[in-house]
């Protein structure tokens, strides 16, 4: 399997010989700061224009296929149009605090991407508390959505905002129960230890029961994480016109528009990384030659392929289920998946300290 | 010179009755063009006529067509029509799908006025351009240019989905023809400033 | 009919009848509350029908026809009053529920004040609107009333006449909201409001305390334009009152002038008719289907009821022409005959939409989250839905057992069997799967009758300028919401002296506030779309 630390390794080299160690790191800051952009909003288009076109076809419609082949520049227009959209500045509302909170929500789904695996040596993020520190800065982002409600001055967003803050905290919970299970089993914080405990199988398929249940329970609170339907009450359009958005326009919109999409991509990255192994090939101990043939497969692909797969399972349960009432809603978290939670945390340890797992 | 103004959808010679928009082009062009402003125009332009988001609006029988038009058999997500918003803070053009009355025309007019340029209205069906068959109603407003201005109007009791996509595709040349850089997206005055 | 006149007279003496059509019996104003209440109370007839101001030049009044539910016994009663400066009547809101909104149409309209009515506020009209339409002195110069460019001033308090223990009538001011209340408008642009109804709605947290239904957003007055129409051209604002049963309506109006006229309908154009009306009660439910799931937020199964119901827009755009708004019913018959592929393709339909439907339950009625949302959600009893005057899909899912179908047969109704679907639950779920219950039902009237159409004409020959002779006339179909009323009044002239649709909308909207209180603002928006009100029919 192709490791991409030797790249990363060369051009830190290449920048060592040459410059100043402070000036490599500025440099080598600058250049994956850029990538990283570019990378997250080519991720965001594609996302908006997968999730057209998927939610086009659950519908028996063909989605967009005017604007470039098969539609494909149909999100580039509309990033050009939100682009030169104007900003409208609200009469009575909090300045400060509604132009920083779209800022906060951006900021906050940066920061996470700023972790995911990509592929084999290309972590950009990897200390000791790695899982820890993505919990901690995905949870500014609820922040950026209360002030938002709050700073717009109109009913329908703090009425959003505060169905958003209610049911992000709640089932932030149920993340990180289903998150800390994994670090329990696994032993580690760290991102790069994470994958590399799931060389011979994935921790979803070694952990079997226990990982299973806080698998499903990490899908369901993360859905509910990122506000998507069934759980978009936040947002809901047919009660609260654009809830918490309401009175954004322009890219401000933009960013929430955007961050929703990665915060989905985000969600299912962590998925990938905690149970399906990040980047990992899948191998399956004692098939040496599946392995084998696993390998040549660039873990780039594995990775994304993972994410693909999870965030498909998420836009499905959008198209098809309708959605939750606020009291049904917290009523869900804390009756059922947080016990739930609690509970198999309790397995998981006692699996672990037993070795009950393959 | 001659102009043409064609969309992926549906080429120049196919619409009817182009002499609005030849007219409108010579109009637009009579200063003529700068080169790299006129790229960067036509650049904007392509994203902006390809991504039109209506605003969901409707006050009756004509809604109910736009509604289909969004529906399986018509799909407007097609020409990138999809994303309906009901907040009209993020909608790009308004469908004044149904008669508008008395009491509604303020509320029609806050909605436009909420709206962020570069904005468009289409007044869909026979009430909204010109009061149809209630036009000598006590109670109804005779076409809604007297509330809004309109960039395209489409007859019919109600049109029918065809008529609806094609009063919109006419909207996506106006919007095609349209210098950005030339004032054409702020069409009202920004008002002077209120002491308060 | 003569009975109940012997029996009020008995305790009012001064009743006179009055037998011109409709046998009306002419109450006193000052003793309509003694009628009233003897009435509901003593002779069961518990359900106001419509309730129909006029103006009759000299005086001011209002004819009220009131059904019974155990009996099917219909009374009509008539009352007025002279004092056109500030005429005043006396309100039978406590004793019919759904007289509430419709004394505030007519008090819109006439001007006419109802003593112990609790919120005599405008309903239609803005609160500055200066006169009262419908009255024929009223003076419709724009420049009385022109198009307003301020916003609406909506006062929080109204006004109630009460009349005092020694007979004078005095002026109370109530409370809507008090100035703790939160209030939401819910509307006008809004979309869960299925266009523009405004619902003013206090809430505490997520729970609604109140709503304050705003209507009159699309009031088009429809009702003052028939009267100076012909009658052949009043016909198309049927079509554009509730135009989701576009055929229906239209179909109610052309029998009550057929009635009156004594034209003999050829049987073909009775069973195209009645093919017709069911096909747009199919189209209809199919709508309420895809917009509830989209309140609800499933937007999938929104998608997969448009695609069944353009089917049956195709099959009317065929034979009539348009696909919405038909205008094919007429004084007589229809206006054009079948189109030779309409057998083939209602056949094809009715073989297709079980298999739709199938899809449907699969898709959203069996879903653990759309039953949380729906089942007990917003129950309505029977007894409310027959004070609320809730007839129609959503009374049957009550208990209420009102198809008009059923009651009073009109087109080939009578020769085809079919079940009249009654639930008992009255909650959103109820009002949900009754519609899909009834396009059954609807499919089943349509298989009867496809292969039997008779041959002949589609329309009886009449006269080329239609009068009415003198009188009042009243007539109800099933619409595809509810009992569709249609009077007529007639001074014996080619057009309407009072021509009122009377539409089961508004009593829909005067029951919202009794079912939503303490619920959420999503029950708001699931019972909303459960009751299927159409905004256009209830401004008209």
């Amino acid at each position: 399997m192709f490791d991409f630390s030797t790249i990363t390794n060369w051009i830190d080299e290449l920048l060592q010989s040459c410059m100043a160690p402070w000036a490599v790191v500025l440099v080598e800051g600058l250049i994956i700061g850029v990538l990283l952009l570019l990378l997250y909003a080519l991720i965001a288009l594609a996302l908006i224009y997968a999730e057209r076109k998927i939610c086009a076809f659950f519908q028996c419609r063909y989605g967009p296929n005017r604007v470039g082949p098969l539609g494909l520049m149909q999100p580039i227009a509309d990033m050009f149009k939100m682009l030169i959209k104007e900003i409208i500045s609200i009469k009575d509302s909090d300045k400060f605090l509604y132009g920083l909170a779209p800022f906060l929500v951006i900021l906050s789904s940066m920061l996470t991407f700023g972790c995911m695996p990509f592929g084999k040596g290309l972590l950009t993020l990897d200390f000791n508390i790695g899982v820890f520190f993505i919990m901690a800065v995905s949870s500014i982002g609820v922040l950026g959505i209360l002030l938002a409600g709050w700073s717009s001055n109109n009913k329908f967003t703090l009425i959003g905002a505060m169905r958003s803050g209610a049911q992000m905290i709640s089932y932030e919970l149920s993340i990180g129960l289903s998150i800390l299970s994994v670090v329990v089993y696994a032993g580690t914080m760290q991102t790069s230890q994470l994958i590399a405990a799931q060389e011979g199988t994935w921790f979803l398929f070694s952990g079997h029961i226990p990982m299973v249940i806080a698998f499903l329970i990490y899908i369901i609170a993360g859905t509910a994480e990122t506000n998507r339907g069934p759980f978009d009450l936040p947002e809901a359009e047919s009660e609260l016109t654009a809830g918490y958005h309401t009175e954004y326009s322009g890219m401000h919109f933009g960013f929430y528009y955007l961050a929703e999409y990665l915060n989905m991509f985000i969600v299912s990255g962590i998925a990938s990384l905690l149970f399906l192994g990040g980047w990992m090939p899948l191998h399956i101990p004692g098939w040496e030659a599946f392995n084998t043939v696993m390998d040549y497969i660039p873990s780039v692909i594995w990775f994304f392929m993972k994410t693909a797969v999870i965030m498909f399972i998420i836009m499905w349960f959008k198209w098809t289920f309708p959605r939750l009432r606020i009291d049904q809603l917290i009523k869900f978290e804390w009756k059922y998946l947080l016990p739930i939670g609690l509970f198999n945390l309790l397995l998981v340890t006692l699996m672990t300290v037993f070795g009950w797992h393959f | 010179m001659e102009v043409k103004v064609d969309l992926k959808s549906m080429k120049h010679e196919n619409f009817k009755d182009n002499e609005y928009i030849e007219q409108l082009v010579k109009e637009l062009r009579e200063g003529g063009t700068n080169v790299i402003v006129g790229v960067l125009d036509d650049v904007i332009n392509w994203g902006r006529s390809n991504s039109l988001w209506p605003l969901t609006f409707a006050t009756s029988c004509c809604g109910i067509e736009f509604m289909s038009v969004g529906a399986a058999s018509n799909d407007m997500a097609r020409f990138g029509f999809e994303v309906t918003r009901a907040s009209p803070r993020q909608a790009d053009f308004i469908m004044v799908a149904g008669t508008i009355v008395h009491k509604m025309a303020p509320v029609l007019k806050r909605l436009y006025d909420q709206m962020a340029s570069p904005k468009y209205v289409i007044a869909v069906g026979g009430c909204a351009i010109s009061g149809g068959p209630f036009k000598n109603s006590y109670h109804v407003v005779k076409g809604v240019n007297e509330v809004i201005p309109v960039d395209v109007y489409v007859p019919g009791c109600p049109p029918r989905p065809e008529a609806m996509l094609y009063g919109m595709m006419q909207l996506q040349r106006k919007v095609k023809v349209e210098r950005f850089f030339g004032g054409a997206n702020k069409k009202e005055k920004t008002p002077e400033k209120e002491d308060k | 009919m003569s009975s109940i006149y012997e029996k009020i007279k008995a305790i009012v003496p001064d009743v006179t009848i009055e037998e011109n059509g409709l046998s009306m019996i002419v109450v006193p104003s000052k003793a309509m509350p003694l009628v009233a209440t003897y009435l509901s109370e003593k002779e069961s007839f518990d359900s106001l029908v419509a309730l129909i101001g006029n103006d009759w030049g000299e005086s001011l009044g209002v004819v009220y026809i009131i059904d019974s539910t155990k009996t099917n016994e219909r009374v009509v009663l008539k009352t007025s009053t002279t004092d056109k400066e500030n005429p005043t009547l006396y309100s039978v809101v406590n004793v019919w529920q759904s007289a509430d909104l419709n004394e505030r149409e007519v008090y819109d309209f006439f001007g006419i004040r109802f003593i112990g009515h609790p919120d005599m506020r405008r309903i239609f009209l803005r609160e500055d609107w200066e006169g009262y339409p419908l009255r024929k002195d009223y003076d419709a110069s724009p420049e009385a009333n022109p198009v307003p460019e301020t916003n609406e001033y909506n006062a929080d308090t109204t006004i109630s006449l009460q009349e005092q223990e020694d007979g004078t009538i005095k002026e109370e001011e109530r409370v809507i909201f008090s100035p703790e209340d939160y209030v939401v408008n819910i509307g006008p642009q809004h979309p869960a409001t299925h266009g523009v109804m405004r619902f003013r709605t206090a809430i505490e947290g997520e729970t609604i305390k109140k709503i304050d239904p705003v209507c009159g957003y699309i009031h088009r007055g429809i009702e003052k334009l028939a009267e100076g129409l012909t009658y052949p051209q009043t016909l198309h604002f049927t079509d554009r009152l509730d135009y989701l049963s576009a055929h229906q309506n239209r179909h109610a109006l052309c029998m009550c002038i057929e009635e009156a006229m004594g034209i003999e309908v050829p049987e073909r154009a009775k069973y195209i008719r009645t093919i017709m009306d069911e096909l747009s009660r199919i189209g209809s439910h199919l709508l309420l289907y895809s917009t509830l799931c989209m309140d609800l937020g499933s937007i999938t199964a929104f998608i997969y009821g448009f695609r069944d119901r353009d089917k049956v827009l195709d099959i009317f755009d065929d034979t009539c022409g348009g696909r919405l708004i038909m205008n094919y019913n007429k004084i007589g018959g229809v206006m054009a005959d079948i189109h030779p592929d309409f057998v083939t393709k209602v056949k094809n339909f009715i073989k297709y939409m079980p298999k739709g439907l199938e899809e449907y339950h699969s898709l959203f009625s069996g879903n653990v989250i759309a039953k949380n949302r729906m089942v007990g959600v917003g129950v309505l009893s029977k007894e409310d839905a027959i004070k609320y005057g809730i007839f129609g899909p959503t009374g049957r899912a009550s208990g209420w057992a009102n198809d008009v179908r059923k009651l009073e047969p009109y087109g080939v109704y009578d020769k085809v069997e079919f079940d009249q679907v009654v639930l008992t639950e009255g909650d959103t779920y109820a009002r949900y799967m009754i519609r899909l219950k009834e396009i059954e039902q609807s499919l089943h009237i349509i298989e009867q009758l496809i292969d039997n159409i008779p041959e002949g004409d589609y329309a009886a020959k009449t006269k080329p300028i239609i009068k009415l002779p003198e009188g009042n006339y009243f007539k109800r179909v099933e619409g595809a919401r509810g009992a569709f009323g249609v009077y007529i009044e007639s001074k014996g002239d080619k057009t309407p002296y009072r021509m009122k649709f009377v539409s089961q909308g508004l009593n829909l909207i005067g029951a919202v506030d009794h079912i939503t209180r303490d619920t959420k603002i999503a029950d708001l928006i699931a019972i909303g779309g459960s009751l299927d009100y159409v905004i256009p029919d209830i401004d008209r």
